[in-house]
């Protein structure tokens, strides 16, 4: 197995907040391998993004992050602003969400994707508007020479995410973090940004941690997937494995809550009851509990670990934090959740 | 009647959208600003008037570089075509003194605003963006100046220049050290904001410093209330250096400028009102001016804030 590029190990954030400490991630261990996708998919508030900013050192002032991330071997948690600017964009790229934001609105494109080349590389001005329209082509826009001078408000939200791709691509990165890339998006738009998005790793042969809450884009773009709830890692494995071999409750109610063309359109949409803990104090007991359809007392008083799933078609990367995550691999996916009792109940309310 | 969909799809081939054409005009928001700032009648007026006097005060002083401490054998002259704006008691002649005087106040005001500009800016931008206790330090030392009345420290310290050859750069920088407070916070304030968008965030992923996003990506972003905030402060620096050398305190003889002259034209401004008239009609006219540039350059660099047009 090749050397990781990214160890994350025991990751832990806090927030201060006026209801106390708020745990937004409670001891996140990863690895990120060179070349691979690996996706991290999870709820609103389930400590994804923050997962991803602790990587590139942009958490909030006010946050605390103990444990470790080391990249290249090289411990990154505790450098300063200071000793973390060459590894921006340089070694580690970064792609968010809204490509309406991103980009700095009094600038042309070809002026930003310039200073990012400019600011890790020595090269001429020259060199490095020919090498941003290269970039830019790259990235599937058209006529790059002359979208060069236009400004982001003279875009269309593809075409700017296509740009802050270009960006991210600049100075090759090993690894490029994808913040929910094309949540912002156009459906039809978001799979021709998924494909630059494929484009750009080929360019630059880094790897992709992409954080998303669509599991499509998992399944079309990640090797290996982490499924966060309540600011840890609940379930891992190849693709397949969680798709198939599920093994945490909570990942089947993900799967189960995607609405599938094949229904009748008489079924209600199905979701998971309950909403997630918050994150202030001690969580006792595993965070998903209260949710869960096969909760059992030991659930509410020790928080399972994440260990490796012993099911005999599971890669080797296939681990989960549950109790039972053997028996919950041989259940079929749609038949956990069964909403009959709370569809009933808002039926008459309505 | 049955559309197959999937065959529609299939059939169609693969068209290169053709983008030509957009990009050739390109919407800078220099372009864009300039366009709403001369649609802006009462701005474009300030600006003509403004730059005509100038450059008639250039043209005359440059033609009769002596003109404006010359003094001619008319004494106390009502306005006639030999002297427009009239004669003083001591026979100068009142066209040249004032354009002089309008030229020197011109020169002081934009040299207090670009201390004020420069000052403000960075004051301001390094305040907003590291926040904290930077900002408490640079902020209460703001909030001093504040409070002290600026026209005080001026008479204090212009009394102390006053031995040491009172000239105009002094009055000048004198003033531009205590106005900048007024950018400094309202560029903060912007920074306070600006700093929280993403797009900084995006700089900072990409390993961008505090210096290069504070001057390359947060002081363009603020360009508008900077500029807008700089013209009022040369009105503001107008009207500051005429109140000094009314009380004498500015601008003293063998310099003139129009705050003087009309400090020399009040005792006579019911016998010989056109030596009062003259040089504060046209300090009036050169204020309103900028006034009107600055409230045009609001409209047309932050057309959210616009009052006259929506």
């Amino acid at each position: 197995m090749p050397e990781p590029i990214i160890e994350v190990n025991d990751l832990r954030v806090d927030f201060p907040s006026e209801d106390g400490t708020v745990h937004a991630i409670r001891g996140v261990h990863f690895d990120l391998f060179p070349h691979e996708v690996f996706g991290i998919v999870g709820e609103s508030g389930s400590g994804k993004s923050v997962t991803s900013l602790a990587l590139i050192g942009l958490l909030a002032k006010s946050a605390t992050a103990t444990g470790s991330i080391k990249l290249n071997g090289e411990e990154l948690l505790g450098k300063s602003e200071k000793e973390l600017t060459p590894y921006r964009g340089k070694t580690i790229a970064m792609i968010f969400q809204d490509p309406m934001t991103s980009l700095n609105p009094v600038y042309t494109i070809g002026w930003q994707i310039t200073e990012a080349i400019q600011a890790h590389q020595s090269v001429s001005k020259e060199d490095a508007k020919k090498e941003a329209v290269r970039l830019l082509e790259a990235a599937g826009i058209s006529q790059a020479e002359n979208r060069m001078e236009s400004y982001p408000h003279e875009f269309s939200g593809g075409m700017r995410q296509r740009a802050v791709i270009a960006i991210a691509m600049a100075n090759s990165p090993q690894v490029i973090l994808a913040d929910e890339p094309t949540t912002a998006l156009d459906v039809t738009v978001q799979a021709q940004v998924l494909d630059t998005l494929k484009v750009a790793l080929r360019e630059t042969q880094a790897s992709l941690v992409l954080i998303t809450h669509d599991l499509g884009v998992i399944a079309g773009l990640a090797d290996r997937v982490a499924v966060m709830y309540a600011g840890r890692i609940v379930e891992t494995g190849t693709v397949e494995d969680l798709f198939y071999r599920t093994a945490m409750p909570y990942t089947h109610g993900l799967l189960g809550s995607i609405p599938s063309v094949d229904d009748t359109g008489q079924e209600r949409l199905r979701q998971i009851p309950g909403a997630p803990p918050t994150m202030v104090g001690d969580v006792q007991g595993c965070p998903f509990a209260p949710r869960c359809p096969l909760r059992q007392a030991t659930c509410f008083e020790v928080e399972p670990e994440l260990v490796k799933v012993t099911n005999s078609e599971s890669s080797a990367f296939h681990t989960s934090a549950c109790h039972f995550a053997n028996d919950v691999t041989l259940m079929p996916a749609a038949s956990m959740f069964t909403d009959t009792s709370s569809a009933d109940e808002s039926e008459k309310t309505i | 009647m049955s559309i197959n969909f999937g065959q529609a799809m299939s059939d169609v081939p693969m068209v290169d959208i053709d983008n030509s054409g957009l990009s050739e005009e390109i919407h800078g928001q220099w372009r864009m600003a300039l366009r709403r700032f001369r649609r802006d009648r009462l701005a474009m007026f300030g600006l003509i008037t403004f730059l005509t006097i100038l450059l008639i005060a250039t043209i005359y002083t440059f033609v009769n570089p002596a003109g404006w401490s010359e003094l001619t054998t008319s004494f106390n002259q009502p306005p006639s075509w030999n002297h427009l704006f009239g004669t003083t008691g001591s026979g100068l002649d009142l066209f040249s003194a004032c354009l002089k005087g309008a030229q020197q106040d011109v020169i002081i005001a934009f040299v207090v605003a670009s201390i004020s500009m420069v000052l403000g800016t960075i004051a301001g931008g390094v305040a907003g963006y590291y926040k904290g206790s930077i900002d408490a330090v640079v902020m209460r030392f703001v909030d001093l100046l504040l409070v002290i009345p600026l026209l005080a420290i001026l008479i204090v310290l212009s009394r102390i220049f006053a031995g040491s050859g009172n000239s105009w750069w002094m009055i000048a920088i004198l003033i531009g050290l205590l106005s900048w407070t007024y950018i400094a916070r309202l560029v903060r304030a912007e920074f306070l904001s600006l700093r929280e968008r993403t797009f900084v965030e995006a700089a900072t992923a990409l390993g961008a410093g505090g210096r290069r996003i504070i001057f390359k990506h947060l002081v363009p972003n603020a360009i508008g209330t900077i500029i807008v905030n700089t013209t009022l402060t040369v009105s503001g620096a107008m009207l500051l250096e005429s109140t000094l050398s009314f009380l004498g305190l500015g601008i003293v003889p063998p310099q003139v400028s129009l705050g003087m002259l009309v400090q020399e034209g009040q005792d006579s401004a019911t016998t010989q009102p056109w030596l009062f008239a003259f040089p504060a009609g046209m300090l009036l006219v050169l204020i309103l001016c900028v006034f009107f540039i600055g409230d045009g350059l609001q409209n047309a660099l932050d057309p959210r804030k616009s009052r006259s047009r929506a």
